[in-house]
């Protein structure tokens, strides 16, 4: 089987135009992003990988270049609703309980009453919150409301899950639980994943292929793909394999740097 | 918990009755003291024509107790509150009770008008651009325009055409409480951050969709204090659209014949009144906002 790319983007440029210059955020990006992908884009601040991520999403319109997503245009994926995504903040409206917040995307889409309570229900047991859909956010920890807002992105099934920075927010140890209950989830739904983060072993914990990106202009220096297995128990990271690649993505984050 | 709860609740009442007690009690001291050099000279006028001797105690006394004095002593006030509204039939032209409801009907219709087209001009000022370049101004503007040069031409204007009554003061009325509700609203319409918007965006929402889903609800808390501010500007416009009329009805009236007739206690009960129904106004709106607010989960 021949895997055919859900993602793919050619010659990608990107330019702010800011009160202080233009800004070159993305240059001449290229990638391919497989189904059932767990890409990771990792870099320091500024290298266009939160960018990136918006370009995919139909956000940000690219200034040049091709950028696919299911075969269309990222806009016309977007009015499919071929995408879920997570932001950095949990964004729950404080006026809606944790399951009216999952049912916002299915109200919007116009899902059945009943079809609504289900989905809910389901992508609730997902990310393991079961009872907790009469709460309101404020009753949650951050980690709570962080995992509702995922189960929110996945109510309506899109293939696709982006995540800028999900746990980027979150301490440590909520941090390292919330990365594998998401690869256990990811192993369970088969979805394409593609997930900015800053943290060099939560990218290697996680991915399938990590995307090492520079600043200034924004752009591609190094693509791994990951020979860890799919199966990751939490102490795969004091394997030997686990540390090589931390290494390659420590040596092309700071040659990235060094360049620019 | 209850105990404790409730124990708390005392600690607090306690807390706040004190203070507030204390600053009513110089208040009506220093309306006491005022009432003396204010009403002193009428005091002795009398005396000089009628060329009796009074004690200073009885000089002060009297002071607090004259039919039209310039500055009527709070019990004075107080009495003809109780009156005018408790001890009178509210069918009775003097009661405060029936004049107090005329001029209550005209600010409820104009509060509601003037929410409703506030309302309306938030929502066309956020999401069009034009709306927001040409209706803001002038909403601005018209509140630098003082109510009492513009009150008169709306009256007369609304005459012309044969409008008369309730209606004319309730427009008045609306003109000053429609602004605080503009612009409250469109900051709360506007008060989702660039991340919540996104995120409407990815499901592929339809502007209304944003508006009832997100825009609507965020903006509440701004709406309930524009509309405290709101309800007592609509009361001062129903009181100032029943001075120019020279009408007979309404706190308004009141103010107006008692100052006619030099009947100043009538003024100030009148005043009081109105005082006690803008509270009781805005003390209702406070009530619905919590009701409103629990309910949305926001207040713990």
């Amino acid at each position: 089987m021949t895997p055919c790319p859900t993602i793919t983007a050619r010659n990608l440029d990107l330019t702010f135009e800011t009160n202080d210059g233009p800004v070159h955020a993305l240059k001449d990006v290229a990638l391919d992003i497989n189904k059932g992908d767990f890409v990771s884009f990792i870099g320091p601040s500024g290298c266009g990988k939160t960018t990136f991520l918006r370009c995919i999403a139909g956000l940000e319109t690219p200034t040049a270049g091709e950028i696919s997503v299911n075969g269309m245009s990222p806009e016309d994926a977007r009015r499919a609703r071929a995408y879920g995504y997570v932001f950095q903040a949990a964004g729950l409206y404080p006026w809606r309980t944790i399951g009216g917040n999952i049912r916002l995307p299915l109200e919007i889409m116009g899902f059945s009453k009943t079809e609504q309570t289900e989905r809910m229900k389901r992508v609730m047991n997902l990310v393991d919150l079961d009872g907790f859909e009469r709460k309101f956010p404020w009753q949650l920890s951050g980690g709570m409301q962080q995992r509702a807002s995922i189960a929110r992105a996945l109510a309506f099934d899109a293939d696709i899950l982006l995540m800028d920075e999900p746990f980027g927010a979150l301490d440590e140890i909520v941090r390292d639980h919330l990365n594998e209950q998401l690869l256990h989830l990811w192993a369970q739904t088969n979805k394409t994943i593609g997930f900015v983060t800053h943290s060099i072993p939560e990218a290697v914990y996680l991915s399938t292929k990590i995307v090492v990106m520079s600043p200034r202009p924004g752009r591609i220096t190094d693509v791994i793909d990951s020979p860890l297995p799919r199966e990751r128990p939490l102490e795969i990271r004091d394997s030997a394999a686990f540390i090589e690649i931390a290494q390659r993505v420590r040596d092309g984050l700071r040659a990235g740097h060094d360049d620019a | 918990m209850g105990c404790v709860q409730g124990m708390m609740m005392r600690k607090a009442l306690q807390q706040s009755l004190v203070p507030v007690l204390a600053v009513i009690a110089v208040i009506v001291a220093i309306w006491y003291i005022a009432c003396v050099p204010m009403n002193s000279a009428w005091t002795a006028q009398q005396l000089e024509r009628s060329g009796g001797t009074m004690t200073v105690t009885e000089h002060i006394a009297d002071t607090w107790s004259q039919e039209r004095p310039r500055l009527p002593s709070p019990h004075q006030v107080g009495a003809e509150l109780w009156k005018s509204t408790i001890a009178m039939k509210p069918s009775s032209k003097r009661s405060l009770i029936y004049h107090g409801k005329i001029t209550l009907t005209a600010t409820m219709l104009g509060f509601a008008i003037g929410t409703g087209l506030g309302i309306l001009l938030a929502v066309g000022i956020v999401h069009s651009r034009a709306m927001d370049m040409s209706v803001m101004p002038w909403a601005i503007v018209s509140q630098t325009i003082p109510i009492i040069a513009i009150a008169p031409m709306i009256i007369v204007v609304l005459y012309s055409i044969g409008v008369q009554g309730t209606l004319p003061k309730a427009i008045i009325s609306a003109y000053l409480s429609f602004f605080p509700v503009v612009v409250g609203m469109v900051k709360g319409l506007r008060s989702p951050d660039a991340m919540q918007l996104d995120l409407l965006q990815t499901y592929h929402a339809s502007k209304s969709q944003s508006f009832w889903k997100l825009r609507l609800p965020a903006s509440m808390p701004y709406l309930f204090t524009s509309l405290k501010i709101g309800v007592a500007a609509s009361l001062v416009g129903a009181i100032v659209g029943e001075l120019p009329t020279g009408a007979v009805r309404g706190l308004g009236a009141r103010l107006l014949s008692g100052s006619y007739y030099g009947q100043t206690v009538q003024i100030w009960s009148a005043l009081f009144a109105a005082a006690l129904l803008a509270a009781a106004l805005v003390a209702i709106i406070s009530l619905i906002e919590r009701i409103v607010l629990k309910r949305m989960g926001v207040a713990a």
